[in-house]
Formats: structure tokens, C-alpha cells, sequence
């Protein structure tokens, strides 16, 4: 227990925490409204192209400065979604293409200004390869008080816009009737997600940060329908991915922060999609199962009460190996469940015979309900007629 | 033989090949991914293909085992089938399917690589990065003549792309622009797009060395947009990209040495050059062209508004002060100097004439035009 205190008040560590909930926050609250918007690649692109000013911004100042990476970054992500507006706007070219182009430009500048700093064999350009995959470690104290203006920022403006950024989000052609400025709104919302990678530049890097605003947010869609729960619990996924991340990284000497934060936000987003409620595989794939076995029994009830009819005897025993044969699956199961229900029963009609099922009288209650219900003849079982 | 040997072995012009075929192999596919909207698989395909590098690596520990090659295109078949099915379950949607899955693999990676292959030459940054500065070093001789591997790979996978698409050229672009008939007529999408995206995970992982994960988006991407831009034929589109491609190698080199910087980021900056170029040149859907085509098509709008309103007050009583040149400017509400020159352009194509005062009357050629733009289905200028 005082390890975990002592752990807990390393100046380091809590400097990590504080920034990597900071970082889930800001990405879980803009990547809903991205991952809503499907322009989930954009955060893709936007965190690829802030390397060049991550770079731009270490040769104009000469330091590794967070508060000047931080703005280079900023303005080359809002160039870069700019650019992309601009090319799909003003040319044939679509979405996908736009993005593309942007993304491996923008990279492959910042490639050509990385080689260039290094040639200059200055002492702290090793640190700028750090914003690649993120260093938890180097975060400074004045670090995270920016990390919070820029959260604080960030979140005040979705406040303000809220109800506007909500109506884009689900209802773009009605957000057009209400004459509400598209354009300019979209632009804001690329600008806010520019924003967000860039707080999480330090820890996550350039190269993961697009899994932490498509991430959480897709985890979060998977148990809620509604926005506002939606970013709470995308906030929440964010966050404990950060923070989980940033102290696995903390255990091992040259781990970079950035992969493990991600495998952890992945691991959210495979734990979402096999169990959230309603949504998740693990319950489709339970409730198949469910109303696969419920059309076996009904099939196989409906199947004996048209013997029965057929040879006018409520009771008429059908053999087991005959029914076998009869499906060509294996209908021991089906009559496993109309035995519980007690809808048959099971009849020894001849000792040299095998086993025989009859229909109860509910079960032939039940068989009948169940006839009426498509007695108009669009589905009679020409097999029996 | 001894000249093409010296060829082969002098860095220069091994380095521009094999940039010029990276990029050839690549816009070869891109052209396709891009008119299909998928091209945002090749960078989940490139980041992820990386997993596959470095499992393969671990389990061989050796780093020259063609297995790779095996591995790294299996990884990126395998991206593409889960996010593809990802977004069939309707869970997630397309975009958030390709984010998902590939930073995952991709971090996967890069953590095994931090734990298990610090040492070796499998470092992240050429991951990234790749050295293209360096593929003259490693030769494989070929009888006489000992030929850089990194040639040798990327010819192979430039001519097998090559000949895919030309054995394929007919249903490829038939399952691209019409995927339903394409199906009907029993050519089936899904193999098509699952033979071009194994063949890109391919060109991947032999392009990767050479330039690293987020460059070859570039080649994939940057080059067929360009050609998109040019024509409206695919093979033209083809021919331009790789053009394209090309041209950006050997400059992208060229500038790299003067400048001393990355060579595969310096060719892939070329490729967005030429794709600026397009965007804003390109005869037909230039960004000028365009602007260009908008005020051609105003004006000849406005010459027809003023026929028909010459038309429409011809037998008018009014027609003297309709019809005069200083009523125009009330009437159409335009200023003066285009007036002047609209009717300086009629008077010069013999639409209309003008008599000593100022007014305006149209020539038989006028008139049918204007008749044409008022009941096109009876008339016919023919102009």
C-alpha cells in the first residue's frame, strides 16, 4: 500500500496520469462527434500531418517546447484539413483521395524537415522522433497546465456550439434547412479535432493518435444511442486508456507510451463489441442460437400435430429415428426443449420399436394456436399434405 | 554485360529505379483503389503490414527469410477482411472500421518491436522512414550480373501488378464502375477486390525498405489522383500516374542530394507537385479551367438573354425604346461596359444589328437563335 502512495506522488507519474486522463477527455469528447460524422479518417489524416509542424516548430524556436510544438501542430492540422475541404470541394476528387493525398504529403514533409534538423546535429532533436509514438515520460509539469487550457478550450467551444454540432452530426440536411453556416461549423469541428490530437501529441505520438479519436468513441457507441452518455462514456474510455497505457509504459525502460495506450483503447472497443447490451456479438450471437433452437421445436411440434391430424389421432406416436431421418439434423435437442415444456411426451408404442413421442395436450393446444395462426394457407407444409 | 553491371551498381541509378518502380507498382493499384473510394485501405494496409514483418521476424529470427514477404501480405489481407467485416456487422461504421483495426495492429507492432527486436535492424523509424539511400548495397547475382535486391524484388512485383492488370484490365474496371452488372455477368467483385488488395499488401512489403509505411500511401494515392484529374479514360489514367511517378523519382532524388534530406519523402513531395499542377491546370477540371469555363458560360448566357429579349420586343409597339441600346441597362440591370461588349460580340457574330439610333434588331441568325433557346424542340440554330 505505501508503494502505491509513493507511486502515485512521484512527481512523474502523476504528471503522466493527469495528462493521459487530459488526453481522453479531449479525444473521447471530439472523436464522438467524428466517428457520428464518419469522418473518422479525418483524425487519421489531421494527426499525420501535424508532423511537419511539430518540426516547422522546432526549427523556427529551436526547442522541443511543448506550447510551440503544440502550436505547429495546430496550424499544420488545420492546414491539412483546409486542403482537404479545398480538394474535395473545388475538384472531382473525392473524400477518401483527399485524405489520402493530405496525409502522406504532409508526413512525407514533415520525413524531409525531420532529416533536415537532424543533419543539423543539434542535441535535442533526438527527442523531437518521440513525437512519432509519444514519451509519457518527458511530460512536464507546465506541460499538463497547458494540456488543461487546451482541454478547458476545447470543451468550452463544443459547449457553446453544442446544440449546432449535435444537429450536423445526425441530421446534416435539416441543420441546412435551419440555414445553419455548414461550412464554417464542419471547419470548427476539423479545427477541434486538429485540437485534440495535438494535446495528445506528447503522449501518443502523431502516428497512433487517429486510434484514440476513432477508439473510445466507437467503444462508447456500442452501449449507449444517445450523444450526451455517448461522450461521457467515450471521455471515460479515453481517459482509463491513457492512463492504463501510460503506466503499463511506466513498468518497462523504452517502451514508447503511444502503442500501449492504443492497445489498451483497442482492447475497450473488442470488450464493447462482444458484450455490450443489445449491441454486442456475444449477445446476437446468444440470441441466435435462442431462436434457432425455438424454430427446431416449433417446426417439430408442428410437424407432429400435422401427423396427427393426418391420421386422425390426437395421440399418434412418431418414432425418433423416423423424425431423425425426417429433418436430417439433430432433432434430439428440439425434443429435449417440448419434452421440458411439456408440450410431448414420450410413448413406448411397441416393445421391438424404438422410442415414440406423442403430443400432450397442451403441446396440441399449443401445435393448433400455432397452425391457426398461418391457417390462410400462404404457408402450408406441402411435405405433409 | 560489364557496362550494364557498372548500371546496376551505381547507387544513382539504382536509387531512382527503384523509386520509379515503387511508384509504378503502386499507382498501378491506386488507380483502381482510388475510383473504387478505398484508398484509405492502403494506409491501414501499410501501417498494418508491419505486424506481420515483425512476427514473422520473431518466430524465424532471422531477418532475410523471404517468409516475410509471406507474413507482411497475409497481415494485410487479414486487416482488410476484419475491418471489412467490422463494418458488415454494422457496429462500426466503414471509416471507424479502417481506424480501428489497423492502429491496432500497427501498435501491436511497434510494442513487439520495443520489446523483443530493439537490436536489430528492425528499428521504428526505418519503419517509418525507410532508406531508400541504401537499396544499392544488397546485390544477388543473376549469372553474370549482380543486380541490387532491391531491384530485383520490386521489378518482380511491378511486372506481376503489370500483368494482373492487363490479364484482368476488362473486369477490373467493369467491377469498378459497375459493380452489379459486373456481378451479374459472373465476374465477382469480392475476388477482384481481394486479388488487388493481396497485390497491394505485396507491393507493400516490398516497398516498405525501401520507403517506409506512410510514404507508399503517397505513391498509391498521390500519383492516380493526379491522372484523375487529367483524364477521363483509365488507361490513359494509368499512363499519366505512372508518369507521374516516375518524373517524381527522379526529381524527388535530384533534390533530395542538392538538399540533403530524405529521398523517399523529397519523391513523394514531387508527386504532390504534380498533383497541385493538375489540380489547378488541368484542362478539364483544373481549378482555372473551371473558372475559366464558369465565365465562358456566363457569358454566352448573357448573349442569349439579350436575343431573346430583342426577340421577345420585336413586334412590340415599344419596341424602339425596348429595344435601344440605353434601355438595355434598365431592363437587364447590367452595367454599361457589358453591354457594350455583349453587343459589340453580337455585332461581330452578325446576330444582331444596330441602326444610326441606337437601336438594336436582330439578324435572321439572331432570331432563330432566339427562338432556338425559347422552343429548342422547334428550332435549330446549328451554330
Amino acid at each position: 500500500m505505501g508503494d502505491i502512495v509513493a507511486f502515485l506522488s512521484d512527481f512523474t507519474i502523476r504528471n503522466v496520469l493527469l495528462g493521459a486522463a487530459l488526453l481522453g477527455i479531449s479525444s473521447g469528447v471530439l472523436g464522438s462527434f467524428a466517428v457520428l460524422r464518419q469522418q473518422s479518417l479525418l483524425g487519421d489524416t489531421l494527426s499525420h500531418a501535424a508532423l511537419p509542424g511539430v518540426c516547422l516548430a522546432f526549427m523556427v524556436t529551436g526547442s522541443r517546447q511543448l506550447f510551440s510544438t503544440m502550436l505547429g501542430a495546430l496550424i499544420a492540422g488545420s492546414l491539412a484539413a483546409l486542403i482537404i475541404s479545398v480538394l474535395t470541394w473545388r475538384s472531382r476528387l473525392k473524400q477518401d483521395a483527399a485524405q489520402g493525398i493530405v496525409l502522406s504529403s504532409f508526413f512525407a514533409l514533415g520525413i524531409v524537415l525531420l532529416t533536415a534538423i537532424s543533419k543539423q546535429n543539434n542535441a535535442s532533436q533526438a527527442g523531437l522522433k518521440h513525437f512519432l509514438f509519444g514519451q509519457a515520460a518527458a511530460i512536464l509539469p507546465e506541460d499538463v497546465m497547458l494540456m488543461t487550457l487546451l482541454t478547458a478550450l476545447a470543451l468550452l467551444i463544443v459547449y457553446i456550439f453544442w446544440r449546432a454540432f449535435k444537429l450536423i452530426s445526425f441530421d446534416r440536411a435539416f441543420a441546412a434547412s435551419l440555414g445553419l453556416p455548414l461550412n464554417s461549423l464542419e471547419m470548427l469541428l476539423s479545427g477541434l479535432i486538429a485540437l485534440a490530437i495535438v494535446i495528445g501529441l506528447q503522449l501518443v505520438g502523431v502516428v497512433l493518435m487517429a486510434a484514440m479519436i476513432i477508439a473510445p468513441a466507437s467503444a462508447a457507441r456500442q452501449w449507449v444511442r444517445r450523444l450526451e452518455p455517448m461522450i461521457l462514456l467515450a471521455s471515460l474510455f479515453g481517459m482509463l486508456s491513457g492512463i492504463l497505457g501510460a503506466l503499463l509504459s511506466s513498468l518497462g525502460k523504452g517502451l514508447a507510451t503511444g502503442p500501449l495506450i492504443v492497445l489498451v483503447a483497442s482492447f475497450f472497443v473488442l470488450i464493447s463489441l462482444m458484450f455490450a447490451p443489445e449491441r454486442g456479438i456475444l449477445w446476437a450471437r446468444l440470441k441466435q442460437l435462442q431462436e434457432q433452437r425455438n424454430l427446431r421445436e416449433k417446426q417439430v411440434l408442428y410437424d407432429l400435430y400435422q401427423l396427427s391430424l393426418n391420421h386422425d389421432d390426437p395421440s399418434y406416436p412418431s418414432e425418433l429415428g423416423m423424425l431423425r431421418s425426417y429433418y436430417g439434423f439433430n432433432v434430439k435437442n428440439a425434443l429435449k426443449g417440448l419434452l421440458a415444456k411439456d408440450w410431448v411426451r414420450p410413448e413406448k408404442h411397441m416393445p421391438e420399436e424404438g422410442l415414440h413421442y406423442v403430443l400432450s395436450e397442451r403441446g396440441y393446444q399449443e401445435a393448433k394456436r400455432f397452425a391457426d395462426s398461418f391457417a390462410d394457407g400462404f404457408m402450408v407444409d406441402e411435405r405433409l399434405v | 554485360m560489364a557496362m550494364l553491371n557498372q548500371i546496376l551498381n551505381n547507387p544513382d541509378v539504382v536509387i531512382v529505379l527503384v523509386g520509379a518502380l515503387v511508384s509504378v507498382a503502386s499507382s498501378l493499384l491506386g488507380c483502381f483503389l482510388i475510383l473504387r473510394k478505398a484508398s484509405m485501405l492502403s494506409d491501414a494496409i501499410s501501417h498494418a503490414i508491419l505486424l506481420g514483418i515483425v512476427l514473422t521476424f520473431l518466430l524465424t529470427q532471422n531477418q532475410n527469410t523471404p517468409l516475410f514477404v509471406l507474413g507482411a501480405a497475409l497481415t494485410g489481407l487479414l486487416t482488410v477482411i476484419l475491418t471489412e467485416s467490422l463494418a458488415q456487422s454494422g457496429r462500426v461504421k466503414y471509416d471507424a472500421a479502417i481506424g480501428i483495426v489497423y492502429p491496432f495492429f500497427f501498435a501491436l507492432a511497434v510494442l513487439l518491436i520495443n520489446l523483443f527486436a530493439r537490436n536489430v535492424h528492425l528499428d521504428t523509424d526505418a519503419v517509418l522512414l525507410g532508406e531508400i539511400g541504401f537499396s544499392w548495397l544488397d546485390t544477388t547475382s543473376l549469372g553474370a550480373l549482380e543486380v541490387p535486391t532491391s531491384l530485383l524484388k520490386m521489378s518482380f512485383v511491378t511486372l506481376l501488378n503489370l500483368a494482373f492488370i492487363l490479364l484482368f484490365y476488362k473486369e477490373l474496371k467493369l467491377s469498378t464502375f459497375d459493380r452489379a452488372l459486373s456481378a451479374a455477368l459472373g465476374f465477382s467483385p469480392f475476388i477482384l477486390h481481394y486479388a488487388l488488395l493481396s497485390l497491394l499488401s505485396l507491393t507493400s512489403v516490398v516497398a516498405f525498405d525501401a520507403v517506409g509505411a506512410v510514404l507508399l500511401v503517397a505513391f498509391v494515392i498521390i500519383p492516380p489522383s493526379a491522372a484523375y484529374l487529367m483524364t477521363d479514360s483509365l488507361w490513359r489514367m494509368l499512363v499519366i500516374a505512372g508518369v507521374v511517378g516516375v518524373g517524381s523519382s527522379l526529381l524527388g532524388y535530384l533534390s533530395a542530394l542538392a538538399l540533403d534530406v530524405s529521398i523517399g519523402g523529397m519523391m513523394a513531395l514531387w508527386t504532390a507537385f504534380f498533383l497541385a499542377l493538375a489540380f489547378l491546370f488541368s484542362p478539364r477540371y483544373g481549378l482555372i479551367s473551371r473558372y475559366y469555363q464558369g465565365l465562358r458560360e456566363k457569358e454566352r448566357n448573357a448573349k442569349r438573354m439579350l436575343l431573346v429579349h430583342l426577340f421577345n420586343h420585336e413586334n412590340d409597339p415599344e419596341s424602339h425604346q425596348e429595344n435601344a441600346v440605353s434601355a438595355l441597362k434598365h431592363h437587364l440591370r447590367w452595367d454599361k461596359a457589358h453591354i457594350r461588349n455583349l453587343i459589340m460580340q453580337g455585332l461581330d457574330e452578325g446576330l444582331i444589328h444596330k441602326n444610326p439610333n441606337d437601336q438594336l434588331f436582330l439578324t435572321p441568325k439572331g432570331r432563330l437563335l432566339a427562338q432556338e433557346v425559347l422552343a429548342p424542340w422547334e428550332y435549330s440554330a446549328k451554330l
